[in-house]
């Protein structure tokens, strides 16, 4: 907890790779490279990774990798063949990420979404979702004419818990009748119990469905049944055309290319990075023409000031659900209480699970 | 108040269509099994039927062709089990669950092109005034066509097997192998035409997934409805209505979860999550308590290997 | 006209030489495949084979491995053979491997941080216990209700996995770091780890405990009266039955044992190479424990054998994946048509061909 918080920077590993030596890169992925979500999104970025640097660059993948031994012995067998620095994307990944780096402190290691840096060899990085979810709640909360957002979460989580908060916040500031309907999937990936969801939240009255969960099966019920859905991890509009007024696109090359370049010049070390619109490791899909002008200026407005470091999509006053004070009048969150956000906030009605 | 809503008519529909994939696999499986062969790669057919579906119905652009390349495809890896366990006396079991481990990664290979792709729209059907009867019309009429086909095909399957000579046949052969050889029933023809029958329906189930209720193709996308399916077969003591029944009742729990998720009643949510596994558990001991073992209906050779030593 | 012949004894060559014929065949297939794919098949079927074993670079390291991939899926392959020689299909051993290793975590997780020699030992025993009473339930339902094992079983492997969730995302999550799902390490908590035992040999007390339970299973099915038992009981019940063997008994016992032993397996790998309980802890050791108790021949140390070849596989297949680039997918068919021949060429083990004139009947 204490590395997390004062995001320790370590020691640079000394160790420039031969120049004529292509750099061995290492990926493992807890789903598969075709999941059009999580996996697919890092593979993007691998693959712009290679081609950035061509002959340079030496990439390989592991799919399908389940955490704990399996995990440990991929990025260990990665490590005795060579490889120079090892991208972890998931976030169980960690103990066997800290467990490996401890045994080849040559190697670095980058480690999505976690929190565990045991060693000078570890950097984590991650994605401030929540400030792509304050867009998607800033249109949601105007668009909806039933007042009535429907939104299918996998788990409990405070990656997935600090989304829907902010999400609801932005949504009550240009809505303050909007009203969320959450239901939990309790699964990252299940396409038919997705649908299933999206179709309960519209038949209770939401017109606008978002999700954390990877499949486009809810796209393409909002389609079906005429009303307004965000995507998730990609542009997922082929699905639902009319539907589909934008999602939030992962896009972690350009954090990917940097820490290769780092490791090439030899300035590598480790780092605890969470990056959103500012370093453009999330973008927002292009917007649907059926957001009104006025709306989608308002988007990029938001999304520039969230991009420059003006506005704060977490800036009190903010109550928790029992409406119990948690931010202050202009006080700002901290990241390392929205990196373990386990709560509501106030004006959602859904009972928090446990 | 938290109930006030839930419409039942809504419901009503959401569940039927819910359960219609795992309805369509568990028919098929319930044939096979009827016929004396336990085959546990139901899992595997539905993702060939999914896989070959899409891929069938977005190159010519017709769901119909689709639906047809769902059930060859399916039929394709039901033969494969058919010459394990048929033609070469394999393990069922093994072999069965070696099915689905195969389907599951050919599939992987085959449609990685057609990730991130729509299919082709399957028309809803328009049942006119019927479907804007109160209630009813919502409940029942407002489904596309795989919906009733599925209901006509449990239909069907009832009527072969309680009716027809082959069906008899079929039944015959699955109680007792050995009685029906004597007879001079070709055991070994009846079953490969029983597996090729639930391969075709699994894959219809699994491109039920991928042309409609989902409509796209992303890999393991059947997340265990195959498994579901297996589990209706025995739930409903191999009689077809009843595994309607048993896939109404889980695909209804499922939504009635959701449901009352939506309607942030105070349940915690792991509980309902798990609810539709504990009532089909819950209804299958109310269901078979206090019956004698013959009542339960298993045919007499499932699962058990035949060899004409004569 | 080709047709099998029923062969009076089982070949004793052919069961020897099937396996060694089905791995050369799937290399074959398999080869095929990898250059449709435009891999280099030789390079891959070596990978998959033979440098996990024996290469200089990987060896050391992955030898080791083969053991730990491979102990749960003997422990709990060995359970299973039992239960499926007598016709008892518990197909849920994956719930009952959660159910063990959230039980073990807790004996764990209540205990800590103090240290104590007994502490392993109670949490073998709570995760053996968790298992059995997992598996209980289809049991039980089974000899009062008359409910089919193989649909309880099954589905509450689902229900198991909901409460794993629940565990790691609630009662059991880490108050060290509050918000994020999974338990406390339980590697770092000496009194509870499953260390090696030996350094750089994979052998962990999973591993031990699976050797122990081929050594019993192996007694039991060939020297005690309960193998005979079970052995009857799925060849001829009715007979058994006039035998005196109880069937209800028969049940439990079946039931028992392998929950008991896939508890144990769940166990040995929280504490141990998995770590911790966390959502995605169960990664389907408990349903391909089933194939390789049929692999196995149903036989103890026929599932040993089984256990290790498919952990080759999957290690080698990770090897390929990274050095070949060769898709996961392709790895998962190629384990698949090795599964196939394996069963495929078992035949000759219990039939023989022969050519014949004309039609046969």
């Amino acid at each position: 907890m204490k590395k997390l918080l004062t995001a320790a920077v370590f020691a640079a590993l000394a160790t420039p790779a031969m120049s004529d030596d292509p750099t061995k890169v290492g990926f493992i992925y807890i789903g598969p490279v075709g999941d059009f979500g999580w996996t697919a999104g890092h593979d993007r970025a691998r693959q712009e990774l290679q081609d950035h640097f061509g002959d340079a660059v030496e990439t390989s993948i592991v799919e399908n990798v389940d955490y704990g031994a399996d995990a440990e012995r991929v990025m260990t067998q990665m490590a005795l063949s060579g490889t120079d620095m090892i991208f972890a994307a998931s976030f169980g990944y960690g103990p066997d990420v800290n467990s490996v780096a401890g045994r080849f402190p040559d190697v670095a290691f980058q480690h999505a979404t976690g929190y565990i840096q045991d060693h000078p060899n570890i950097s984590l990085y991650d994605a401030r979702f929540y400030e792509g979810r304050a867009v998607l709640g800033h249109i949601g909360g105007k668009m909806t004419e039933t007042n009535t957002i429907g939104y299918i979460a996998s788990f409990p989580i405070p990656a997935v818990v600090s989304g829907i908060n902010s999400a609801y916040l932005h949504a009550k500031a240009v809505n303050p009748d909007v009203e969320f309907r959450i239901i939990w999937t309790y699964s990252w990936f299940d396409p038919s119990l997705e649908a299933d969801a999206a179709e309960t939240l519209i038949e209770q009255g939401a017109d606008v469905i978002m999700q954390h969960t990877d499949s486009t099966a809810a796209v393409r019920v909002a389609e079906d049944a005429g009303v307004m859905a965000f995507g998730q991890a990609s542009d997922m509009v082929d699905f639902g055309p009319t539907a589909h007024l934008s999602a939030i696109v992962d896009r972690w090359a350009p954090y990917y290319i940097d820490r290769v370049q780092a490791l090439k010049d030899g300035t590598w070390e480790a780092q605890n990075s969470w990056m959103g619109f500012a370093e453009g490791i999330i973008e927002m899909a292009p917007w649907n023409d059926r957001i009104p002008a006025e709306l989608q200026e308002e988007a990029d407005a938001l999304v520039a000031s969230i991009a420059a470091g003006e506005y704060h999509p977490f800036t009190g006053p903010i109550n928790r659900q029992d409406g119990t004070p948690w931010l202050a009048e202009g006080e700002v969150a901290e990241d390392s209480a929205l990196a373990t956000m386990d709560f509501f906030v106030e004006g959602i009605t859904s009972e928090f699970p446990n | 108040m938290i109930f006030g809503s839930i419409n039942p008519a809504v419901l009503m529909a959401a569940l039927m269509v819910a359960a219609t994939p795992i309805l369509l696999a568990a028919i098929g499986e319930l044939v096979v099994e009827k016929s004396g062969v336990l085959n546990l790669g139901v899992e595997g057919m539905m993702i060939m039927g999914a896989c070959m579906g899409f891929i069938i119905a977005v190159n010519p652009g017709s769901p119909l062709i689709g639906f047809a390349g769902a059930a060859a495809g399916g039929m394709v890896l039901a033969a494969l089990f058919a010459l394990l366990t048929q033609a070469l006396m394999t393990n069922q079991v093994a072999s069965g669950l070696a099915l689905t481990l195969f389907g599951l990664g050919l599939t992987a290979l085959l449609g990685q092109q057609y990730v991130g792709i729509t299919p082709p729209r399957t028309p809803r059907l328009d049942l006119g005034p019927l479907s804007e009867i109160p209630f009813l019309g919502r409940a029942f009429f407002r489904h596309d066509i795989v919906v009733y086909l599925t209901v006509a095909l449990v239909g069907a399957v009832w009527w072969f097997l309680k009716f027809t000579r082959a069906g008899m046949i079929m039944r015959a052969v699955g109680e007792n192998h050995e009685a029906a050889h004597a007879l001079g029933y070709h055991v070994k023809r009846v079953r490969l035409f029983a597996i090729l029958f639930g391969g075709a329906c699994a894959g219809l189930g699994g491109a039920y997934l991928s042309l409609i209720r989902v409509a796209g193709w992303t890999e393991g996308m059947t997340v265990g409805a195959g498994w579901i399916a297996l589990a209706l077969v025995v739930f409903a003591s191999w009689r077809p209505w009843r595994a309607m029944a048993g896939a109404y009742l889980f695909g209804g729990v499922v939504v009635l979860q959701l449901n009352l998720q939506a309607a942030g009643v105070r349940i915690p949510v792991e509980y309902l999550s798990m609810s539709p596994y504990l009532i089909t558990i819950l209804v299958l001991v109310l269901i078979s308590s206090g019956r004698a073992r013959a009542s339960l209906n298993a045919p007499g050779s499932l699962n058990k290997p035949f060899h004409a030593s004569s | 006209m080709i047709r099998l012949e029923k062969r009076k004894e089982p070949s004793r060559i052919w069961r020897i030489a099937n396996p060694f014929l089905a791995v050369a065949l799937t290399m074959i297939a398999g080869g095929l495949m990898f250059a449709a794919l435009g891999k280099d098949p030789l390079v891959a079927i070596r990978l998959i084979f033979f440098d996990p074993l024996f290469s200089e670079t990987f060896a050391s390291y992955s030898r080791p491995q083969l053991l730990i991939k491979a102990a749960p899926l003997i422990l709990i392959g060995v359970g299973l053979a039992i239960g499926f020689k007598a016709n008892i299909w518990n197909i849920g051993a994956e719930g009952q491997y959660i159910i063990g290793a959230l039980f073990g975590a807790g004996v764990a997780l209540a205990f800590f941080p103090a240290p104590g020699w007994y502490i392993f030992p109670l949490m073998i025993l709570a995760g053996a216990f968790g298992g059995f009473l997992w598996a209980m339930i289809p049991a039980i339902l089974k000899t009062r209700f008359n409910t089919n094992e193989i649909l309880v079983s099954l589905l509450l492997v689902y229900v198991a996995e909901r409460i794993l969730a629940a565990m790691a995302l609630g009662l059991m999550r880490n108050p060290d770091q509050p918000g994020f799902p999974g338990s406390r390490d339980l590697r770092r908590y000496e009194a509870a780890h499953n260390a090696e035992l030996i350094a750089n040999t994979g052998m962990h007390w999973g591993g031990v405990a699976a050797m122990i339970a081929v050594i019993f299973a192996y007694v039991m099915m060939t020297r005690h009266m309960l193998g005979f038992h079970v052995k009857l009981a799925g060849q001829a019940p009715r007979a058994a039955r006039f035998g005196g063997v109880s069937p209800a008994r028969l049940v439990v016992i079946c039931l028992g044992i392998s929950g008991a032993l896939a508890g144990l397996a769940g166990m040995f790998e929280v504490s141990g190479p998995g770590g911790q309980v966390r959502i995605e802890f169960a990664t389907g050791y408990g349903f391909t424990a089933i194939i390789v108790a049929f692999l196995g021949r149903l036989n103890p140390l026929g599932v040993v054998l089984a256990g290790l070849l498919l952990g080759l596989t999957y290690i080698g297949g990770e090897l390929a994946q990274m050095i070949l680039q060769i898709p996961g997918a392709a790895i998962q068919v190629f384990q698949g048509m090795l599964l196939f021949f394996l069963l495929a060429l078992d035949f000759q083990t219990n039939y023989r061909i022969r050519l014949t004139r004309g039609a046969a009947a």
